[in-house]
């Protein structure tokens, strides 16, 4: 069944016709993502071919998603557009929007989230700043490297793109049921906590991959959720033990500030709850193996 | 990006939110030139503020007041030069002394966990405000703000009655306030603090500190905030690094880090800094992102930035390939080491590649039919870390 992405998943990209959008766009039907159209105002009734398929660029959100059916958006427009994007797509109501583009203002995932919220919350958020969600050999929306990994029954949630393909790829022989990456900023629509629940409830997952970095305190109340609610096997990872304080490392939430937020207390946040914390990715994969092979 | 205090008050004083006047000074002359200006102004006494970006600045000596020009001359020798929490101050702010009847405390912040604003007002002001909402949590007021509603002036009103602010201060915090959620929106600010906000004795509401932070993703519409970054402060290669587009944080140790990703670099610092343990300690020498894209040009530039580091005693590349496959970074590294030999540049250091992903094993067989003398490939992260810090110590 997989989570929130499936092989019935129906595809828009918002920003198909740029650059980035083009090339992953083409990366997702070679993935054997139904994508089935984009969009673009000022390309609109336009159409364009990618992997043979010829896709119908809309004027729209909504437009798109009466013509095609469509019920998950995948956002490549740069920063200074993607709040109106979101919006749009928020009140087309479509039920996922994934939201690729890097370097989002905070007032604006703030402002967007407020709007999904006010709407009703129809909309599931993933992201900003972040891969997007894989189901392996169902779908792919977003910048995930699909084919590094196989299907199986592992969850994988992640703050990191390199570190979700990392342990997708050192776990490739057993696989995965859904791969999702959250983002790095320090607003994000879809948390840790959205997604344990979602794999918990899932049929096609046996355990779950956690893996978190330094900055808030998203993994400590992953921990509380972990330890009233999922009773799946839950391994961890957390990056930035040595990571100075005050210094942002690439990600904008990615900031150890006082004694909160260090990895060293998510660590022990979650192990406290019965989660197995590697030390290494390496590790963190060893642990996963020795629980599927059990 | 953090605003030095001097810099948070124009801004305020630009939204027309109240705030003591006040000059900067480099050396103690210019200090007590300023001083000598509001004395003829019939102001003598004078705040001489250290400017550096921490807190604690009272604590450590850095405020002082002084009673004369010759005063604020001598306090100013006394500040500047300090060392505050690693920082030195480089200058001093000199301000009118206010007549101050009571102190609060006032922010607005992101709040992350629940992915909305939040606005803290408390009468107990001047100190630390995680102490207060400790001690005294009653005295604390947290406020939650809508993106959306946002804060007039009967909202901001409310949150100064909600910090229980007395009645006689309400209307000039309710201006004050609402004046400062402008700054926070307007300015792309995630974090505005006043600490103290002042009653003065003639029933004036005053920002006596500010302290702004500025979202460095919203530059394409803020023009004029690279004019507030404080470039004297960078380190050099920071600097450099910024310069080229790449994302760089020097760090004190002897192993050069160059990976993809912010998640897999951070992972990497760890890594190196465990093995590390076993080699007297050799720890990472920087953080460097290069991004998804691993061209030559973007490979020769991280290595360049990385090798100009004298620390730098070893290099550890550490690429995954995903979206850009493995014999692209590969030839990447082939091509950028020509690159910098063509800059001039001798690549006379260790280099421990690690390649993993996406056509890894064609990546690593142009690596080593390339045969570069400084270059090895171990092919897991674990002992990729350890190679390089036994390399780092064998060149210590």
């Amino acid at each position: 069944m997989a989570i929130w992405l499936t092989e019935n998943s129906k595809v828009i990209v918002q920003g198909m016709t740029g650059g980035e959008g083009s090339k992953h766009t083409a990366r997702m039907l070679r993935a054997g993502t139904n994508v089935v159209g984009g969009v673009n105002a000022r390309k609109a009734g336009q159409t364009v071919t990618h992997e043979g398929r010829d896709l119908p660029v809309f004027g729209t959100v909504a437009e798109a998603i009466e013509q095609t059916g469509a019920d998950v958006s995948v956002v490549f427009v740069p920063p200074k557009f993607t709040k109106d994007a979101v919006v749009e797509a928020i009140d087309a109501e479509i039920p996922l929007c994934i939201v690729i583009t890097e370097g989002i203002p905070v007032h604006d995932s703030t402002w967007f989230w407020a709007h999904a919220v006010e709407k009703g919350g129809k909309t599931r958020i993933i992201g900003p700043n972040c891969p997007g969600i894989a189901s392996p050999g169902k779908s792919n929306a977003g910048i995930i490297p699909a084919d590094i990994t196989t299907p199986g029954r592992i969850g994988l949630v992640s703050k990191s793109g390199t570190l979700t393909y990392q342990m997708m790829y050192e776990l490739r022989d057993i696989g995965f049921s859904t791969c999702v990456g959250i983002g790095g900023d320090p607003v994000i629509g879809t948390t840790h906590i959205d997604a344990l629940e979602a794999f918990q409830a899932d049929p096609e997952t046996d355990a779950i991959v956690m893996i978190g970095e330094i900055g808030g305190d998203a993994e400590e109340r992953a921990a509380a959720y972990i330890e009233q609610h999922v009773t799946k096997p839950v391994v961890g990872y957390v990056a930035g033990f040595t990571a100075p304080e005050g210094k942002t490392m690439g990600h904008a939430g990615a900031i150890v500030s006082g004694s909160s937020g260090t990895a060293q207390a998510k660590k022990e946040a979650l192990e406290k709850v019965g989660v197995r914390v590697g030390k290494t990715p390496s590790e963190t994969a060893r642990l996963m193996r020795e629980i599927m092979s059990a | 990006m953090d605003l030095f205090e001097h810099q948070a008050k124009e801004l305020f004083a630009e939204y027309g939110v109240p705030v003591p006047t006040g000059k900067i000074a480099k050396t103690p002359e210019e200090a007590r030139a300023i001083a000598d200006e509001f004395a003829a102004a019939g102001t003598s006494r004078v705040v001489v503020k250290a400017q550096v970006k921490t807190g604690g600045r009272g604590k450590a000596g850095g405020v002082k007041v002084a009673d004369s020009p010759a005063d604020a001359e001598e306090k100013a020798r006394q500040i500047l030069g300090m060392d505050i929490k690693g920082h030195t101050v480089h200058k001093v702010l000199v301000e009118e002394a206010s007549a101050i009847a009571q102190e609060y405390y006032f922010s607005f912040l992101l709040d992350r966990a629940n992915r909305t604003f939040l606005s803290i007002c408390s009468v107990e002001g001047g100190m630390e405000i995680e102490e207060v909402a400790a001690t005294k949590p009653d005295a604390v007021a947290m406020v939650p703000i809508s993106a959306l509603a946002g804060v007039d002036r009967a909202r901001a009103r409310e949150i100064a009655a909600a910090g229980r602010l007395p009645v006689e201060a309400l209307d000039g915090a309710a201006e004050l306030i609402e004046r400062l959620w402008a700054v926070f929106v307007d300015e792309d600010a995630t974090l505005v603090e006043v600490n103290p906000l002042i009653l003065t004795q003639d029933g004036r509401v005053v920002a006596l500190d500010g302290k702004v932070t500025l979202d460095e993703n919203a530059s394409f519409r803020q023009a004029e905030h690279a004019a507030l970054e404080d470039k004297a402060a960078a380190d050099p290669l920071e600097a450099k690094a910024k310069a080229k587009d790449l994302n760089y944080v020097k760090l004190d140790g002897s192993v050069g880090i160059i990976g993809n990703g912010a998640g897999l670099v951070m992972s990497t610092l760890d890594v190196v800094a465990y093995a590390g343990e076993q080699y007297d300690g050799q720890k990472p020498a920087n953080f460097l992102d290069i991004g998804g894209g691993a061209s030559a040009e973007v490979m020769a530039n991280g290595m360049e930035i990385v090798l100009g580091d004298p620390a730098v005693k070893s290099v550890f590349i550490n690429v995954f390939g995903g979206i850009t496959s493995g014999d692209a970074v590969a030839n990447g590294i082939v091509q950028a080491v020509k690159l910098l030999g063509d800059r001039g540049e001798t690549v006379d250091r260790p280099i421990v590649v690690r390649l993993d992903g996406n056509n890894a094993e064609e990546g690593r067989r142009i690596l080593n039919e390339a045969a570069i003398p400084v270059i090895e490939q171990v092919e897991t992260m674990d002992e990729a870390a350890r190679r390089a810090a036994e390399l780092a110590a064998q060149g210590a």
